[in-house]
């Protein structure tokens, strides 16, 4: 019996073996990096623990760190989530050799999954199909792809479109995987351009019974990582929905598999034919579609088969997860939210989440990892939380689920959640056209957010400055007994490169024109029918719209039906002190440039002397003020300058940008 | 019949917004375009960027010179505005208008917004860009224009401070406008202070000088030290303008919090219903109180109190609250002043002089009674009480003309020679020493017992010529643009905005300590 159990792992995995933990009355203790120290799951654990420092190959990757953790706070289990050393073979034997209970497949199952290039040849010997190329390939097995044996979520692979890259692309990727994963054995496959990634959940138990949960669809991927997942997957015929289930307790048999697994298909939708990818030995991240569609608990079932128990019964004696399907049936999709923005190339994001909140839905179920007010850093994989819709229906989930979004608020970050409602509400996405090209052939929009949001943004702002007031506190806003032009409010749009209304491009500035008085606020062409500092009600064409605005300081979050715009004040004033360049050494006072003692271009270091200035008979030395290179010296000898004049600047050398991992799965 | 007072109100309202729109229009549009094209702000967007955002702008005396030669606004703006949370008098040159130069219209709105300033202790802050003095007028300017200069420092000496943003051209006597005040920034390549320029350096001294090396915002700053802030531009001189403000460690003489309150207990909307068309018919001033006073509400039990309705019933006098601010308030009900409302004005100001209460006016009146029975009655007397109690009362007035305001009643309810902190007048309304047709007839009467007493016979023609003529005259000066224009009053309001106004001049009032006054003049009983 496990009494007291660790997650070796962070944000909402860690939040969500807690929960099956609490529910069975196991204790439970969290691990955490500095960076993570704030993050809710830290206080959702009855124990935790730091792991000093920020990058991953400093705390959650740290084997020793976290086996030390485990005996200091006295746990009896260890569940790894997924990610991080989820499918390390030497931190299953490091907990087993601690004494205490691992949560997961044998290092031996571990370590015959973990080569690409052993599993296959497993697989083939098993009789499950595997995607072959001939040796030597030729113009007709084009494009290739090739992967790295030790590699995951992307990382490592290449497409080949010309044979006479092959060897060298080969060798690139060699080294790369040498690199990321101590293991430079690559293998070729077909690629699949528009293939469809299907996956079988299985668990299998200490008895030898190996039980198969349905198959999850997870084809909308951006640059290999997923996006949206469902089960069951759309548009696949029953026999090879049956096939498919086989082939993958197959493969788990053929290692004696023990725990939660899952084997991975490429399913050509054009043949009818799927191949094995590869086999996850630990929880997926996509795991609660399968979990609402069955209603099971499969960390529940984990925590049973690693105490021993029987993986058969699971279906009746595991606890449902909300939802209202309590036979289980129906369809459910999964979304991740992520902290990247997609127009740019879904470059992760940084910041402090201020806003946080999704909207309850019956059949609805969010495995967050962050709150409002929470850091987000980009030390760690950018996924905020999962949204997991389930329905009668594959449509209604899907339907479900953009509602759920666009109605959510979720401020300070620029996030994938409007590509997230497109893809949702996308007519191929509904007719079950997925595949793994989906998303280039589908890419972000970039159409304005329907709507007044700079106009809400402005009367919000406007109402904020009234509650402020020191004094005259209730006389109307912008009163004028002498009329003469509007109130103008400006903002940039952060969330780049959306344009609002009115927005001649993003770079310029949104200028918004409004009136005060009397009679309360008026805008050219709406009607202002309420406004708060966080709510504003806005009526065009006699359709009153209400828009949620909040933020603190100049930047200002706006909420509607047409979606969310994120904007920042234009401040009226600058000071043009702020507006010399960083580095700029000004005359302290008027006086003569007697010599100079630098060039443009120099290296210099912090204190060297740049100058000598002459004023009032003293000679002053005007030193650098740190490390860095003299990017203009507008002076010379002789010349004389006021004070306050720029001297020279010097720029402090570029470090290199924090050497960030970003953990794929 | 409502719909008519409507319809009369909201014609003399368009009439207003016409006139105001002409002292916005400042130097109409080439010049606005020039000085825009140079790249500088109108007087009314550099206010708009002083003042803090959303906040309310008073706009003091806007109407200043109107019927005269000189453009409606007397080429200054002034009024009351907040910056960095401080109620300030401003003043901004309109440099669209003749260049901003000074006529004898502009001084007078100057000195009045000094007044202001002086009374309520609030800091003023000057937008200088003048040509300086009109010189086909300076025989009205240069003598009294002088007291400009004082009244900058003598706020100074109480405390007042002064802030000076100059935009552009600050010459001659003008250049003591920053020369006297406590601040004073400079736009660089943009002011021009000096006393003397090039030219007028040459005939007397010979020297040659540029207009940078003789007054230049840089040289200010980094030479004379005229300048304490050299500003790079105006958006800069405004934003160093309100950091200096930010930094007066300025405090209002109320420290405490004002109540809660809540809006008046009628529509406001009913103030342009309620004015009769013809003054001539009285109307009740209760429903214009329930307009503009706070409504009922918690620690407000009655919106109004009112003090001795038995008596002297042709004056409603009471208590209010406006935006939680006590005030005692006078209102002519039925236009005549007689012996009893004399009399129970006079107690209700001693009154609320006991209790440091505001007083507010609201003027319909057509003067004190006459005729045998009541100049037998001591109505000289009782209307000297009123004087004297209006007059040596020392808790801030404000005065409303609603409607009529003639005769004595003009004095006896607060009129502009009795320097009430404030007084605003609707656009109904009238004020003179009598009614236009009353004044003709009396001239009439007058002319007609000369001749008499001559034995002419009475030119009957002429008579009427000359009563037509002498009304037609009297209605125009008495009608609220002139009487604005000549600076005799604050400002023409918008019925509907009177609760506002006030408001804003009440909390205004509260920058400088009052009390009530300890002793009068002699009452005569």
């Amino acid at each position: 019996m496990i009494r007291r159990l660790l997650v070796a792992n962070r944000a909402e995995i860690a939040s969500r073996v807690f929960r099956t933990c609490r529910d069975l009355g196991i204790e439970t203790v969290a691990v955490y990096s500095d960076a993570d120290a704030g993050l809710p799951y830290v206080r959702e654990a009855d124990a935790a623990v730091r792991l000093p420092g920020d990058a991953p190959a400093d705390t959650y990757l740290r084997i020793d760190l976290i086996v030390d953790a485990a005996r200091r706070s006295g746990v009896d289990a260890v569940h790894p989530g997924y990610g991080f050393l989820s499918e390390s073979a030497d931190f299953a034997r490091a907990v087993g050799d601690a004494g205490l209970t691992w949560v997961g497949p044998t290092s031996q199952s571990i370590e015959a999954m973990g080569s690409k290039v052993r599993a296959k040849d497993l697989m083939r010997a098993s009789g499950v199909p595997v995607l072959e190329v001939p040796e030597p390939p030729t113009v007709d097995d084009l494009p290739l792809l090739v992967k790295a044996s030790a590699g995951g979520g992307g990382r490592g692979m290449r497409i080949v479109g010309d044979l006479d890259r092959l060897a060298d692309e080969i060798r690139a990727a060699r080294a790369e995987a040498e690199s990321a994963f101590g293991d430079g054995t690559v293998f070729v496959e077909p690629y699949l351009l528009r293939g469809r990634h299907v996956e079988v959940q299985v668990v299998g138990d200490t008895h030898g019974t190996i039980e198969v949960f349905g198959e999850r669809d997870c084809s909308l991927q951006r640059r290999h990582q997923k996006v949206v997942e469902e089960t069951p997957a759309p548009c696949l015929p029953e026999a090879t929905r049956a096939a498919l289930h086989e082939a993958a307790r197959a493969a788990a048999a053929a290692v004696s598999y023990v725990g939660a697994g899952t084997v991975e298909f490429l399913y050509d939708p054009s043949t009818d034919r799927f191949f094995f990818l590869e086999m996850n030995t630990r929880l997926q991240v996509e795991h609660p579609v399968t979990e609402m569609v069955h209603g099971i608990d499969l960390v529940a079932l984990q925590l049973r088969v690693a105490e021993g128990g029987s993986c058969a019964s699971g279906r009746s004696m595991d606890r449902a997860q909300a939802h209202d399907l309590t036979g289980g049936g129906g369809h459910a999709i999964e979304v991740r939210l992520y902290a990247e923005d997609p127009a740019a190339g879904y470059a992760p994001q940084s910041g402090t989440l201020t806003a946080f909140a999704i909207p309850p839905a019956p059949g609805l179920r969010v495995d967050a990892g962050f709150e409002s007010g929470s850091e987000v850093t980009t030390f760690y994989d950018a996924m905020l939380a999962k949204v997991i819709a389930h329905a009668p229906t594959r449509d209604q989930a899907a339907r479900t689920l953009a509602g759920v979004l666009s109605r959510s608020r979720i401020h300070g970050l620029a996030t994938n959640r409007d590509q997230l409602v497109a893809l949702l509400r996308d007519p191929d996405f509904l007719a079950g056209e997925v595949s793994t090209a989906f998303l280039d052939e589908h890419p972000p929009s970039t159409a304005a957010a329907g709507g007044d949001h700079a106009v809400a943004a402005a009367l919000a702002v406007a109402e904020r400055d009234r509650l402020a007031r020191t004094v005259q506190h209730a006389i109307p806003v912008a009163w004028r007994n002498v009329v003469s032009q509007p109130q103008v409010t400006r903002f940039t749009e952060s969330s780049a490169p959306r344009e609002v209304r009115g927005a001649a491009g993003t770079e310029d500035p949104v200028s918004v024109e409004w009136w005060g008085g009397r009679d309360g606020y008026a805008v050219p062409g709406l009607t202002v029918v309420a406004a708060s500092p966080g709510s504003v009600t806005l009526e065009r064409d006699g359709v009153a719209t209400t828009y949620a605005v909040s933020g603190g300081g100049d930047r200002v979050d706006v909420d509607a039906p047409g979606g969310h715009v994120s904007l920042t004040v234009v401040p009226r004033f600058t000071d043009p002190a702020d507006a010399v360049a960083s580095g700029s050494l000004l005359a302290p006072m008027p006086g003569t440039v007697v010599s100079v003692a630098v060039e443009k271009g120099q290296q210099v270091a912090a204190g060297q002397p740049v100058l000598v200035l002459e004023a009032m008979k003293m000679q002053h030395t005007v030193r650098a003020p740190g490390a860095g290179i003299v990017t203009d010296l507008p002076v010379t000898p002789g010349d004389q300058v006021a004070a306050s004049e720029v001297l020279a600047v010097v720029a402090s050398r570029s470090k290199d940008s924090a050497d960030t991992t970003h953990e794929e799965i | 019949m409502t719909v008519t007072n409507r319809e009369a109100m909201l014609t003399k309202l368009a009439d207003l917004e016409a006139e105001h729109a002409k002292a916005v229009a400042g130097g109409g549009p080439k010049y606005v375009d020039r000085h825009h094209a140079r790249g500088k702000l109108l007087p009314r967007e550099r206010i708009e960027l002083l003042v803090d955002p959303g906040s309310a702008f008073l706009e003091l005396s806007p109407l200043a010179g109107w019927g005269s030669d000189f453009s409606v606004g007397a080429s200054v703006v002034t009024g009351i505005g907040v910056v960095e949370g401080v109620e300030c008098l401003i003043t901004a040159n309109d440099p669209t208008v003749k260049g901003g130069a000074s006529n004898p219209w502009t001084v007078k709105k100057i000195f009045r917004a000094s007044q202001i300033a002086e009374e309520n202790n609030l800091p003023t802050i000057s937008l200088v860009e003048s040509a300086g003095a009109d010189l086909p007028t300076q025989k009205e300017i240069f003598i009294p224009g002088g007291k400009l200069f004082r009244d900058l420092t003598r706020a100074s000496a109480r405390k007042s401070p002064t802030v000076a943003l100059v935009f552009g051209n600050s010459t001659a006597g003008g250049a003591y406008v920053p020369g006297m005040s406590d601040y004073t920034v400079m736009v660089k390549g943009q002011a021009k202070v000096f006393l003397g320029g090039p030219p007028l350096v040459k005939m007397a001294t010979g020297e040659e000088a540029d207009d940078e090396s003789l007054g230049g915002a840089s040289m200010h700053a980094r030479i004379s030290g005229l300048a304490d802030y050299l500003a790079e531009d105006e958006l800069d001189a405004i934003r160093i303008g309100r950091r200096i403000v930010a930094r007066l460690n300025h405090r209002k003489a109320r420290t405490e919090p004002v109540p809660p309150f809540v809006g008046p207990d009628e529509d406001v909307e009913g103030l342009i219903d309620l004015i009769p068309a013809d003054l001539k018919e009285p109307f009740d001033p209760r429903e214009v109180i329930v307009r503009v006073v706070d409504g009922t509400g918690p620690g407000n039990a009655r919106s109004f109190d009112e003090f001795k309705p038995l008596y002297g019933a042709s004056l409603v006098t009471g208590w209010a609250r406006i935006h939680g601010r006590p005030i005692g308030i006078l209102a002519n009900a039925q236009g005549v002043l007689f012996s009893e409302e004399a009399q129970k004005a006079t107690q209700f100001i001693q009154l609320a002089n006991q209790a440091d209460t505001p007083l507010l006016f609201l003027h319909n009146t057509t003067g004190y009674m006459v005729g045998a029975e009541y100049e037998q009655g001591g109505i000289i007397k009782h209307g000297a009480q009123m004087i004297n109690a209006v007059s040596n009362s020392t808790v801030p007035h404000l005065s409303v003309i609603m409607g009529a305001s003639y005769g004595a009643g003009n004095y006896g309810m607060n009129g502009r020679a009795y320097d009430p902190r404030f007084l605003f007048t609707w656009p109904s309304a009238k004020s003179a020493v009598m009614g236009p047709a009353q004044l003709a007839g009396v001239l009439s009467i007058v002319a007609r017992a000369a001749a008499e007493g001559r034995g002419q016979e009475y030119d009957e023609q002429g008579d009427a010529e000359m009563r037509a003529f002498v009304e037609a005259s009297v209605e125009e000066q008495s009608l609220p643009f002139f009487l604005s224009g000549m600076l005799y009053d604050d400002g023409v309001i918008d019925p509907r905005d009177t609760r506002t106004v006030l408001a804003i001049c009440l909390s205004a009032i509260e920058n400088a300590a009052f009390s009530g006054a300890g002793c009068y003049g002699v009452f005569r009983t």
